[in-house]
């Protein structure tokens, strides 16, 4: 080996540490694993057998992709992380398109209810894709939210294979197909618990942040309160309010018809809203405490009342720190959302906890998978909002 | 008895009491639910919930701290830089998903049980505890680290005399994020097979039995109160001993 050729292998330990690791789980664990029908579990299938199931197409997209993710050993840095980059989003849609061909293949064989679903193998190999894109874009010195979203656009060769339907016969995609107007239902509950909570977080939370900036003795009752709520964990809190709830209900005839009552979705966003607070309080509050006094006395000095100073200058200064609260409120809000499933508030939750109180496995990542994916959808709408806006107010 | 000062004692001995005492308080559940039949939850003791949840989230618990802060001292040396920029990017990243998703997964991934739990706890756990810990090594001064090797100082020195020392107070709010974190999905843990203080909530949910319900949450909340209470008091010791004043 040359000098180079073995500097570049040291300096890319990372991608080396990646691609064995995933070379590693595809030669010995199941890429997908085959059963007759959803009771009995299913029989392994090794890499090898999937691809000769899955012919050409696919396994050369795989086998570019993988040659594509080792240009940063050949070539010189940026170019290398950039194709190396590509690669990523080619071997992840390399390895879905192996699946679910083979998946179109054991089905040509077997019974209509045989179900394929996704082996251990698939899913660190596709982890393992998904860390060296992270890796190539950070190495780029991209920033965070670009980060996201070029992960994003790596699912990009996944998302066209789904909508052309070749991974149509994998078990989770059947599961959807089977409960597509129950899942875009679940989505949409989950989609407005989430608005359901977040609204009502931003109209109490911003001014009692004001508040308790203004205030010394509005900080000293609010925030102790508000530590101990977001302290308590979810589903205490949800358990805890249930009780009193439905006590209430009960002796006022009028809030059931409002559809308030000790489970479903009323509690589940009492719940959300509590929780929320804290960060979006804490933020308005450090946000505005932030403001140097120098630009205050400048705004004065020029003439603007308290007032005009408060939304011209305190308000748009505080704007970053303020959405930087309202991103982790709304990506946490995300997460509980999901486990009030439990009381009854429907959403994606109530899709994973019935694939787990069911043993139906693949019920259970239609339901968790799209959370996590929201939950990233939103923390990346959040983080392109506030580097716009401390671009803007700068 | 300076121990006795503050509510850390007392939140603790109102702890036990609750969990050993639960069965007493059954007339109250009786006067509070009179239609229900079975107001109390006997299918295990709380003591026996209370100790298998402190279990399963402290060993989680454990394993993420010794994990992560190796893992946040080897990104920060220089023959574990190289991983550093992924290691930060995952923590980043992994702390956005959302814990009961990560939870569910474990299933499907590991099947059902304490262990899956064990391992999706420790995991997710993991992250605010390697962020912290590279944060805290970061914050040491450089002119610190040069007088720390002018006296003579090896690196290994280095490490567990100046930079872990003077880490200590960040790395402790990872941990305390970690275990908080832990505690509350360790019951929900409940859902995928393991016996923890979430599972009279769970039952009682399904069941629609409030009673139970109740009875998890209060020993449930009481629990994370108590821990962060004693983290509370974890960092303004650590952070006196900082500064010697």
């Amino acid at each position: 080996m040359t000098e180079v050729g073995r500097k570049r292998l040291s300096a890319n330990r990372v991608l080396l540490l990646l691609l064995t690791v995933g070379a590693v789980s595809i030669a010995s664990l199941a890429f997908v694993s085959h059963a007759r029908n959803r009771l009995v579990s299913g029989k392994p299938v090794g890499f090898i057998q999937a691809a000769q199931l899955a012919h050409t197409a696919p396994v050369t997209l795989l086998a570019a992709g993988v040659l594509l993710l080792l240009a940063p050993f050949l070539f010189p840095a940026r170019a290398g992380r950039w194709l190396s980059l590509l690669g990523s989003g080619l071997t992840l849609g390399g390895l879905g398109w192996v699946a679910g061909a083979a998946a179109i293949g054991l089905a040509l064989t077997g019974s209509p209810s045989a179900r394929t679903s996704l082996g251990a193998g698939f899913w660190i190999a596709a982890v393992m894709a998904l860390l060296a894109a992270g890796d190539a874009a950070q190495r780029l010195r991209l920033p965070l939210s670009l980060i996201w979203l070029t992960a994003l656009l790596m699912l990009g060769p996944f998302v066209l294979l789904l909508g052309l339907g070749e991974l149509n016969q994998l078990s989770i995609l059947k599961e959807f197909a089977t409960r597509h107007d129950v899942f875009m239902a679940a989505l949409l509950r989950h989609i407005l618990l989430v608005a359901g909570a977040l609204i009502p977080t931003v109209l109490l939370g911003i001014p009692l942040g004001v508040a308790a900036w203004r205030r010394e003795s509005v900080r000293r009752i609010a925030f102790p309160i508000l530590n101990v709520v977001q302290t308590i964990p979810s589903i205490a809190l949800f358990g805890l309010l249930i009780a009193p709830l439905s006590s209430l209900s009960d002796a006022i005839p009028l809030l059931p018809r409002l559809g308030i009552s000790g489970v479903g979705v009323a509690p589940a966003i009492i719940a959300l809203v509590l929780y929320s607070m804290l960060p979006v309080v804490r933020n308005t509050t450090e946000g505005l405490a932030g403001v140097p006094a120098t630009v205050q006395e400048a705004a004065r000095g020029m003439g603007l009342t308290r007032r005009q100073s408060f939304w011209r200058v305190e308000i748009p200064l505080a704007l970053p720190v303020i959405l930087a609260g309202l991103r982790i409120t709304a990506v946490q809000a995300v997460g509980l959302a999901a486990v009030s499933a439990l009381i009854g508030a429907g959403g994606l939750g109530a899709i994973m906890f019935d694939g787990l109180f069911a043993n139906a496995l693949d019920l259970v990542l239609l339901g968790a998978l799209p959370v996590i994916f929201l939950a990233v959808l939103v923390d990346l709408i959040f983080r392109v909002a506030t580097g716009l806006t401390a671009r803007w107010s700068a | 008895m300076r121990i006795l000062r503050g509510p850390l004692p007392w939140l603790l001995l109102l702890l036990v009491v609750a969990t050993v005492g639960m069965p007493a308080t059954k007339p109250l559940f009786h006067a509070m639910f009179p239609a229900l039949d079975r107001p109390m939850y006997e299918q295990d003791s709380f003591t026996a919930l209370m100790l298998a949840h402190l279990w399963l989230a402290g060993v989680a618990s454990l394993v993420a701290t010794i994990v992560g802060v190796a893992l946040g001292i080897f990104v920060t040396r220089p023959a574990g830089a190289e991983f550093r920029g992924m290691v930060e990017t995952v923590a980043a990243m992994g702390q956005t998903f959302p814990p009961v998703a990560v939870l569910a997964i474990a299933v499907p991934v590991m099947g059902f049980g304490e262990s899956p739990a064990l391992i999706a706890l420790a995991l997710y756990g993991l992250l605010p505890i390697v962020r912290n810990t590279i944060t805290g090594i970061e914050t040491v001064p450089a002119d610190t680290r040069e007088a720390a090797l002018g006296i003579g100082m090896s690196r290994f020195q280095m490490l567990a005399r100046i930079e872990l020392p003077l880490a200590a107070p960040i790395i402790v709010a990872g941990i305390r994020t970690s275990v908080i974190v832990n505690v509350g999905t360790a019951a929900i843990a409940s859902t995928v097979g393991a016996k923890t203080l979430g599972s009279p909530i769970i039952l009682g949910l399904s069941g629609s039995n409030t009673a139970y319900v109740l009875q998890g949450a209060i020993l449930l909340a009481l629990l994370a109160i108590l821990l962060d209470v004693a983290f509370e008091r974890l960092a303004m010791w650590l952070g006196g001993w900082r500064r010697p004043a």
